[in-house]
């Protein structure tokens, strides 16, 4: 589920405003009185596809990306993930809860004050584990590595829990080769409603995105934990008698799919190929007019 | 305004060293025109120490990065960077060991790698020894420098006509055979040669205990790799050595961590870091020997921005190191080969 326009603009306007106050003091903030423990489940909406199966190829439609990212999409041939390095391959945190996946959060206590040090969050898709600090320490040196998951600091903000992440591998702004660069920052903001969640997620990468991009997920709290928590992957020598060190891609021009997911939904081209401006509501109307008239052979 | 908050942003408060290094800096990158290197933090040397794996340590913010392993033997450095951050980088590796320092690795002739040769290899010792007994003069100043020998006949003038550093500076231990293997601090330690990659003396270096593999400037983080074709590289050497190093490296669970890789310049990075940047160079290197094929000129390639989806990461209009100045390489390299 995308939302854009108001309620992203006052969430990252939030969000940025409260960067600041996850300055802490060295003793940690105060016990909140909330908590996110416990196991959730994914509950899918529009965001079925992409949580499921997958996205479509060329299907950029609705994401604010450069033209360096469409550019490096259009290049990228899904064989990419036969290579045996990239077989195992760990969707990156911003993306992560956009896969079928299930998320079991507690919590890590000092055990003479009890103040929480870190919320912890397992994530059953490739077995991922967050640490998020909860104790005021600052982010790590530029020259640090990066993970998949990142490095995440948070704060409560009444029921809702602020979280902060850098030092974020490349990765995937959406799984059908959009990329996401090493230098992408998230805000996300986990919202409790009782027994259901939102996952608010705001991307920012300097590289590859134009605008910052707003995303949100929900999760119901289980009563029960009976779901697969695990994911092992072995890469394989999947195609023999390929060369080694091979680099599949699509040059310039060359993609066999470009116009499939397109043609497929009747979707014109320019709008499949995404841009900021496929993410605002006005561009219904654009679409319509471009609708009504059919793009020249 | 997030990084005001997050990531503090040290500014060093002597400007007339900053001001003198950035000079000198200025007259050694005119007296090294062919090398066409990228400092990653040209105006503040600021020097950091990151704790890597095992043994190994990573001092950055020195011109290029440093490999610091340190044991009971003593510390054993691969590279010794800017000249003018001497003083600073030998404070840095009293930060982890007060051994001496023992052996010098050098990856490339580049003066933000060996600039500090002979200052630092002053500071360590050379234990000499000999089937006689001892003698004073088993232990003596200067720690031993190795490379290999393309890179210490260009530094010592034998290719290139005139010497490119002082003789204090030069290797004293050139190695021709890879690997060249030694043993330091409790681990097997392999240096290995990658011919005409970034130049024709490009050394990698791997700690086999440690699980740490520190690359020089064929694989770097903030920039298109330099191919310095005057001096030997070639764009086809560059992903030789890219791979030489994902075949060194073995990741852990779910490709992160396992082997550490120490770039030349930029962060601490592992396996598939350095996947995404051979993809990266391999799939530009395919693009343009496509164009070529297709009789397309210099100019036409350029034109045709066959880098457009990574500029934004790696690319650079001005400096040392351009967009330009890669995509003329990696063509010039592919017409010589052809």
């Amino acid at each position: 589920m995308k939302k854009t326009g108001l309620l992203g603009l006052l969430l990252l306007q939030g969000a940025l405003a409260n960067v600041s106050a996850f300055a802490q003091t060295p003793e940690g903030p105060p016990a909140s009185e909330f908590s996110l423990s416990g196991n959730w489940f994914p509950l899918y909406n529009e965001d079925l596809p992409e949580r499921g199966g997958g996205p479509e190829l060329v299907d950029y439609l609705g994401l604010p990306i450069t033209n360096g990212a469409r550019q490096m999409a259009l290049s990228w041939d899904p064989s990419r993930m036969t290579v045996e390095e990239h077989q195992c391959q760990v969707h990156v945190s911003p993306y992560i809860n956009r896969s079928p996946t299930q998320l079991e959060f507690w919590e890590e206590r000092d055990p003479e004050t009890q103040r929480v040090i870190a919320i912890k969050l397992y994530v059953s898709n490739y077995q991922q584990t967050r640490t998020i600090w909860m104790d005021g320490r600052p982010h790590p040196s530029e020259y640090a590595p990066h993970t998949w998951m990142g490095f995440s600091t948070g704060k409560w903000e009444g029921a809702v829990l602020t979280v902060y992440t850098t030092h974020i591998k490349q990765g995937f702004v959406r799984r059908n080769g959009l990329p996401e660069s090493d230098r992408a920052t998230l805000i996300e903001h986990y919202i409790r409603y009782g027994n259901l969640m939102t996952h608010v997620s705001i991307l920012t990468d300097p590289v590859y995105l134009t605008e910052p991009l707003v995303k949100s997920e929900d999760f119901s709290l289980a009563e029960y934990t009976a779901i697969s928590w695990t994911y092992s992957c072995e890469p394989v020598e999947e195609i023999t008698g390929l060369p080694k060190n091979r680099v599949p891609h699509f040059l310039p021009g060359q993609n066999p799919f470009l116009k499939e997911f397109a043609e497929r939904h009747g979707i014109p081209m320019q709008a499949v190929l995404g841009g900021a401006e496929t993410m605002y509501p006005e561009y219904q109307l654009k679409l319509e007019q471009m609708l009504k008239t059919p793009a020249k052979k | 305004m997030t990084k005001k908050v997050f990531k503090p942003s040290p500014i060093a408060p002597h400007v007339a060293s900053i001001l003198a290094a950035v000079i000198f800096l200025a007259a050694t990158v005119l007296a090294e025109a062919a090398c066409a290197r990228q400092n990653q933090n040209p105006g503040n040397p600021e020097i950091q120490v990151l704790p890597v794996q095992g043994n190994v340590y990573m001092i950055a913010g020195s011109g290029g990065n440093i490999t610091l392993q340190a044991g009971p033997q003593g510390v054993l450095l691969v590279d010794t960077g800017n000249v003018q951050l001497s003083d600073k980088i030998i404070a840095a590796i009293r930060k982890v060991s007060d051994k001496p320092i023992r052996i010098i690795i050098n990856t490339s002739v580049d003066p933000d790698h060996v600039g500090g040769n002979e200052s630092i290899s002053k500071a360590g010792m050379s234990v000499i020894g000999g089937v006689v007994g001892y003698s004073a003069q088993d232990i003596q100043p200067g720690a031993p420098i190795l490379a290999h020998e393309n890179a210490f006949n260009r530094m010592n003038g034998m290719t290139g006509g005139k010497p490119s550093w002082p003789s204090g500076a030069w290797p004293t231990d050139p190695y021709s055979s890879s690997p060249k293997k030694l043993y330091s601090n409790d681990e097997g330690i392999e240096i290995i040669h990658v011919p005409a990659a970034h130049t024709d003396g490009d050394s990698i270096v791997f700690f086999r205990r440690s699980d740490v593999v520190s690359a020089g400037d064929i694989f770097v983080t903030t920039s298109y790799p330099v191919i310095d074709i005057q001096r030997g590289g070639s764009i086809a050497g560059i992903i030789d050595g890219l791979n030489r190093i994902l075949d060194l490296t073995i990741a852990k669970q779910e490709v992160e961590g396992g082997t550490y890789v120490i770039p030349g310049h930029g962060r601490i990075c592992d396996q598939f870091d350095v996947l995404e940047y051979r993809d990266m160079v391999t799939i530009v290197r395919d693009r343009i020997q496509d164009m070529i094929k297709k009789n397309k000129t210099l100019e036409e390639i350029k034109a045709a921005r066959p880098t457009e989806d990574y500029d934004a990461r790696y690319g650079a209009s001005t400096g040392p190191w351009t967009t330009a100045m890669f995509v003329e390489a990696v063509y010039k390299s592919l017409i010589t080969e052809k």
